[in-house]
């Protein structure tokens, strides 16, 4: 029997309902997007994209290793400013390497469900990050994904590799202008992290109300390789579902996901999923969630297949208001002997004695909240550049949060 | 001499319980008081109910602080007004620094300077309290009275599970927050101090010292004196030997 064409596989899953999340009725929204131009540098995008930019944590005028700005459906700028990193656009790349056939679609399923039945059959966007063999960058690559049409279907496709030795930090953020009320967006994205490679992936959203959003994101970690993710979610947003699968293939591969939410509304359905399938491979997933309303789903799936596999959840969540609501599902699957599996998991209020101590120094009680909020958001990352670690403590640390 | 705080006939209680019964006491601007007394007598209670913490509930009587009642004034309200307070057992902060918290507490705070006084450096960028052995506890919270600068401080044992030379640390800390180099005519900010064992005393001044039995004060005067007497007789003997009835 022939293997379907991923379009085959996409056309069957067209209608097909997503596990865990909302369902989106992808009709009510536009698929075709008005085309922008391409600008040579970062520095000449409209003032408009690079403050929402900005707003995610993205100078793309800083110290950067390169930089990737996609406007709706467009990829605007595609640069590498350091001869270890390639940055192209996805549709670019795939002209030109025949090789990523190999990659393209082999860690997230085109008839996964709907959403990724809906990028496979459009034209591809998104980026294509390569960090070469044995190269260690420092900066981080940039990123922005750009959604800034009313009602738009914004689907991208990414493919980040890191061959053998090499470092990279990538930094993404993903936003919609004030004037944009609605819109959906998907992003497949598919990492490759080598033999001995490092790489640190952090992505910070920043949507409109009546946004929906539906990443699809599979990982594969070579011997010796690690990954740190972190994902941060402090403005409103409609709809969100992620559960990026990552999977421990090689010898003492290490994955650790980092997730900070601070909730006012809608249905944020996130967490992380990790297969520990090789020898001395270890996971750690944390995530912090404080709600002041909304429904927060926090889900958190280890799998250990194998003797000696280390992994660690820890769930914990700070509901401030009656409006809200934190689900904290953590998962913990052993299928093997000598497994060190754990998690913790706790849902709760601001703690009394914590809110006497700072009022006692003068803080009024709102005050004190935000400060605790901060703090208990403040998530220390590992394995970041100490710039990227600022820049992200920034973006936790700038919100005016307020207690109920 | 200016009375900074006085407690008229206070009773306190906590979930239902009276702990303080018609407590009175006076504390003029410039004096530092050390109280004693066996523990459950009512010391820490006598200072989360002058802090404010809500739990603590004024039966009766009432707190003046500079001229005004702040009986049931909110805790911040007190602390703007000139209360601190260093805690026994505090609480860590996760995700707040220590020097971040110094200019919250006061932005025209010299953290590095604060910091050096008590020999606490390493400790700036360490969450507040986390992970902090007790001696550090008790420097931590020097630290951020140092930066508050209160005009009325009050200290819970803050020699308990501190080593000697922390323990001189610490009381040159307290001597400078209550202004022990000024002449006695020129000091404004007061202090009360809970002490077990008087060990601080060997390293801070107080002026005045009383004996806590049961609720009320049963004995009050010259803080060597009184110690003296509670290590030679004990609390209740102190108490008929130097306040006989």
């Amino acid at each position: 029997m022939p293997v379907p064409s991923i379009e085959e596989r996409a056309e069957r899953a067209r209608e097909k309902k997503a596990l865990y999340g909302t369902d989106v009725n992808l009709e009510s929204y536009e698929s075709e997007a008005r085309a922008h131009e391409a600008v040579e540098r970062a520095e000449e995008l409209p003032g408009e994209v690079k403050k929402a930019a900005l707003d995610v944590g993205v100078k793309l005028d800083a110290e950067a290793s390169g930089a990737y700005v996609q406007m709706d459906q467009s990829p605007v700028v595609a640069k590498s400013l350091y001869e270890g990193v390639e940055i192209m656009d996805i549709a670019s790349a795939l002209k030109k390497y025949d090789f990523l056939q190999d990659y393209w679609w082999k860690l997230v399923a085109p008839d996964a469900d709907k959403y990724t039945s809906d990028v496979a059959a459009s034209p591809p966007a998104g980026y294509f990050i390569r960090a070469k063999k044995g190269m260690k960058t420092v900066f981080p690559v940039k990123s922005c994904l750009y959604l800034g049409s009313t009602n738009l279907n914004q689907r991208v496709h990414n493919i980040v590799i890191a061959e053998e030795g090499s470092e990279l930090h990538v930094i993404t953020g993903c936003t919609t202008p004030a004037h944009v009320q609605r819109g959906l967006h998907i992003g497949v994205s598919e990492f490759f992290i080598q033999k001995n490679a490092h790489v640190s992936f952090t992505m910070i959203h920043s949507w409109g109300k009546e946004v929906e959003v539906r990443p699809r994101t599979g990982i594969t970690i070579a011997e010796g390789g690690s990954l740190s993710n972190n994902y941060i979610l402090m403005r409103p947003v409609k709809t969100i579902q992620t559960f990026p699968t990552a999977t421990l293939a090689g010898r003492g591969a290490v994955a650790s996901f980092n997730t900070v939410i601070y909730s006012t509304m809608g249905n944020i359905d996130v967490g992380s999923n990790v297969y520990l399938n090789a020898p001395e491979t270890s996971a750690e997933s944390i995530s912090r969630v404080v709600s002041m309303g909304g429904e927060v789903i926090a889900r958190g799936r280890m799998t250990g297949t194998v003797p000696g596999a280390r992994a660690h959840l820890e769930c914990v969540g700070l509901l401030l208001s009656d409006k809200g609501r934190i689900y904290s599902i953590p998962e913990l699957d052993g299928r093997s002997r000598d497994l060190d599996m754990s998690h913790e998991a706790a849902v709760g209020r601001i703690s009394e004695e914590e809110l006497e101590y700072l009022m006692a120094r003068g803080l009024s009680s709102e005050e004190a909240t935000s400060v605790i909020v901060r703090g208990f958001l403040d998530v220390e990352i590992k394995g970041l550049p100490e710039e990227l670690r600022a820049e992200i403590r920034s973006i936790t640390q700038r919100e005016e949060l307020k207690g109920s | 001499m200016v009375r900074l705080l006085e407690i008229d006939d206070l009773s306190v209680s906590i979930g239902g319980k009276q702990v303080l019964k018609n407590f009175n006491l006076r504390i003029g601007s410039g004096e530092t008081h050390a109280l004693f007394g066996p523990n459950g007598t009512g010391k820490t209670t006598l200072l989360n109910a002058i802090a404010g913490i809500p739990r603590y509930t004024v039966d009766q009587g009432r707190i003046i602080f500079k001229g005004k009642d702040i009986t049931y004034m909110s805790m911040d309200e007190r602390a703007r007004l000139g209360i601190g307070m260093a805690f026994q057992r505090p609480p860590a902060i996760r995700g707040l620094k220590l020097k971040d918290l110094i200019k919250i507490i006061n932005p025209h705070a010299d953290a590095a300077t604060i910091l050096r006084t008590m020999d606490f450096e390493a400790f700036g960028d360490r969450d507040v309290n986390r992970g902090f052995s007790g001696g550090e506890v008790k420097r931590s919270e020097m630290v951020q009275l140092l930066a508050q600068q209160p005009d009325l401080v009050m200290l819970d044992e803050p020699d308990s599970g501190v080593d000697l030379e922390n323990i001189k640390l610490i009381g040159s800390a307290i001597n400078q927050l209550t202004q022990k180099d000024k002449r006695p005519s020129s000091r404004n900010k007061s202090g009360i101090i809970i002490t077990h064992f008087g060990h601080i005393l060997e390293y801070m001044k107080a002026d005045r010292a009383h004996v806590m039995l049961g609720g009320s004060i049963v004995c009050s005067g010259n803080p060597g004196e009184i110690l003296d007497q509670i290590k030679r007789n004990g609390y209740e003997g102190c108490a008929a030997c130097l306040c006989p009835a």
